[in-house]
């Protein structure tokens, strides 16, 4: 099983990235199960948030929370700390959408910059893109499916625009 | 049929709009809003031609529901915790009158200390209601149950209202792809409600009357066989749904590799799937180890329990809910059932998730352990020595 955490800010779209990725996982066909939840209790504004990815082969019993996981992807780069690492699988990996260097082995990328561009207030299908192109869990065409599916259609184009311009920046 | 991917309370709001219902009334309440949300969007859009009505309370949506039951129409309502113990005045008035009422209920600790989390004891609460009661694992199975209670709530030998219950937030608010019926189908299973216990102007009749000791007692013995004879009903239900979508279910409890086990683990709800994997890894290093999971409470699997756990060497009770100065509830009707058989089996009770505390894989684990070595007889998972 592959289990993902997203850590992002009420309002960054942490759930809507989470739920994204395990549509997106879904679609490629009938043995791709997945369940994607928030942290669960109230929800605001401004406050950190949780959320998970859990995908696989097979019927995902497992309903609770992630305690150890492939990746952990977060959409704010000030809730970044040290102790995150304890919630990774040995080869697990951390990717921060930030400006600036943050220590440990975390992966950083730059998110921020290609959601400007776009003019997109939200960073979560740009860090979508880029977890994607890290970990091949899902491809573009994946999450542009899921994207036509589970968001409202005047923001489809730019979202599946900031998920390409991401994998290009991987890639590049 | 069409896949989507959705969570509990989304899937279960697609199943209520296959099965039609004339009226919805409801009070929003977390976790069960959402159900409520998309019913009313499907209401407005005219994907689903109902009556909503938006009540000022719990107390309010169900007296409604009854209402609407009362001159013929099929019903709905939903609520949680606090809003079902506001409601409860209401319940027996819906199961004393006989009306095939489908009610979610989406498991929500009840206060002091508030919480907004899952457990089972808002509706373990109400087991004496009168109502069906039924817990589904995942949120396919709740849409299938929204589509299956009405069939068996309305059966002419049953007429009793039902509660489908869904773990609040594990199952309410987590995303999983769900097969979605087509409206021919779900019309292919479901007729529309037809019944003589409505208010019929043509032929008038009392109804919602008063009863004094010697009737009454006649009307509450009617209660129970409804109840039992649900049991058939449902075995039906489940027949008719498989032919018709394909989809197979077990009646009143599930087994997991119970045939051959040793140590069986009886729970409900959603986290009957970590039971299961545990019980797979542990049969891996050659414990033999099963589930049962209770798909009712009420009916009670009585017989079908003890066929199920007969031959083991001991059992637990794995529950979310709590009677204070006793014992787990479903331990109790558990222990009742085992008793009643003359089946002698040592069991323990394990107490845990109360205000949505997580139950992780070595809670379950230390479960089956302590379920092979013995344990007390109610134990708190999580809290040495119970203090």
């Amino acid at each position: 099983m592959t289990e993902i955490i997203w850590l992002g800010r009420g309002g960054q779209g942490a759930f809507t990235a989470a739920k994204l990725l395990g549509a997106a996982y879904a679609l490629k066909g009938d043995n791709f199960y997945s369940l994607a939840f928030p942290s669960f209790g109230p929800e605001r504004r401004g406050a950190p948030v949780r959320a998970f990815t859990k995908l696989d082969i097979k019927l995902i019993a497992d309903r609770s929370e992630t305690e150890k996981a492939d990746y952990i992807i977060i959409l704010d780069d000030t809730l970044y700390n040290d102790s995150l690492k304890n919630l990774l699988k040995s080869d697990g990996k951390i990717i921060v959408n930030s400006k600036r260097e943050i220590g440990g082995n975390s992966y950083i990328f730059d998110g921020n910059s290609i959601s400007e561009k776009l003019n997109l207030p939200t960073v979560n299908t740009v860090m979508l893109g880029a977890i994607s192109a890290l970990s091949e869990i899902v491809y573009a065409d994946d999450l542009h499916k899921a994207i036509e599916l589970y968001m409202p259609e005047k923001i489809q184009t730019k979202n599946k625009q900031a998920v390409d311009n991401a994998l290009k920046e991987v890639c590049r | 049929m069409a896949k989507k991917f959705l969570s509990g309370d989304e899937a279960f709001a697609e199943g209520v709009k296959l099965a039609r219902p004339q009226v919805i009334s409801a009070y929003p309440i977390t976790p069960q809003t959402i159900v409520v949300e998309r019913l009313s969007e499907m209401v407005e859009n005219g994907s689903l031609k109902s009556e909503f009505i938006h009540v000022e309370s719990e107390h309010s949506a169900l007296s409604c529901a009854i209402g609407a039951s009362a001159v013929g129409a099929r019903a709905f309502t939903a609520t949680s915790s606090q809003g079902l113990l506001y409601m409860a005045e209401c319940l027996p008035y819906a199961s004393g009158g006989r009306f095939p009422i489908v009610m979610m209920n989406a498991n929500r600790s009840t206060a002091l200390p508030w919480n907004i989390y899952g457990d089972q004891r808002d509706s373990i609460s109400q087991l004496d209601s009168g109502w069906i009661q039924a817990y589904a694992e995942n949120a396919q199975e709740g849409l299938d149950f929204a589509l299956m209670s009405y069939y068996i709530a309305e059966h002419k030998d049953v007429s009793t209202p039902f509660m489908v219950n869904l773990d609040g937030f594990v199952l309410t608010h987590t995303y999983e792809t769900v097969d979605i019926p087509t409206q021919e189908l779900a019309d292919k299973f479901l007729p529309p409600y037809e019944t003589d216990n409505r208010l019929d102007i043509e032929n008038p009749k009392n109804m919602a009357f008063s009863a004094g000791p010697e009737h009454n007692f006649i009307f509450k013995y009617k209660e129970h066989q409804a109840l039992l004879n649900a049991k058939k009903i449902i075995t039906e239900a489940e027949k008719r749904f498989a032919d018709i979508f394909g989809r197979k279910y077990t009646g009143l409890l599930e087994t997991y590799r119970t045939e051959d086990s040793d140590y069986i683990l009886i729970t409900l709800g959603s986290i009957a799937g970590l039971c299961r994997e545990i019980a797979d890894n542990l049969r891996a290093k050659g414990k033999k180890t099963g589930v049962v999971r209770l798909r009712y409470l009420r009916p009670f699997p009585t017989e079908e329990l003890v066929t199920a756990v007969k031959n083991a060497k001991a059992v637990g009770v794995l529950e979310k809910d709590i009677s204070f100065g006793n014992e787990g509830t479903v331990f109790t009707n558990v222990n009742s059932a085992l008793f009643q058989a003359k089946t002698v089996i040592p069991s323990y009770n394990f107490i845990g998730g109360l205000g949505g505390k997580n139950i992780s894989h070595e809670d379950i684990e230390n479960i089956f352990d302590l379920i092979e070595n013995g344990a007390e007889r109610v134990n708190f998972i999580g809290i040495e020595g119970g203090d």
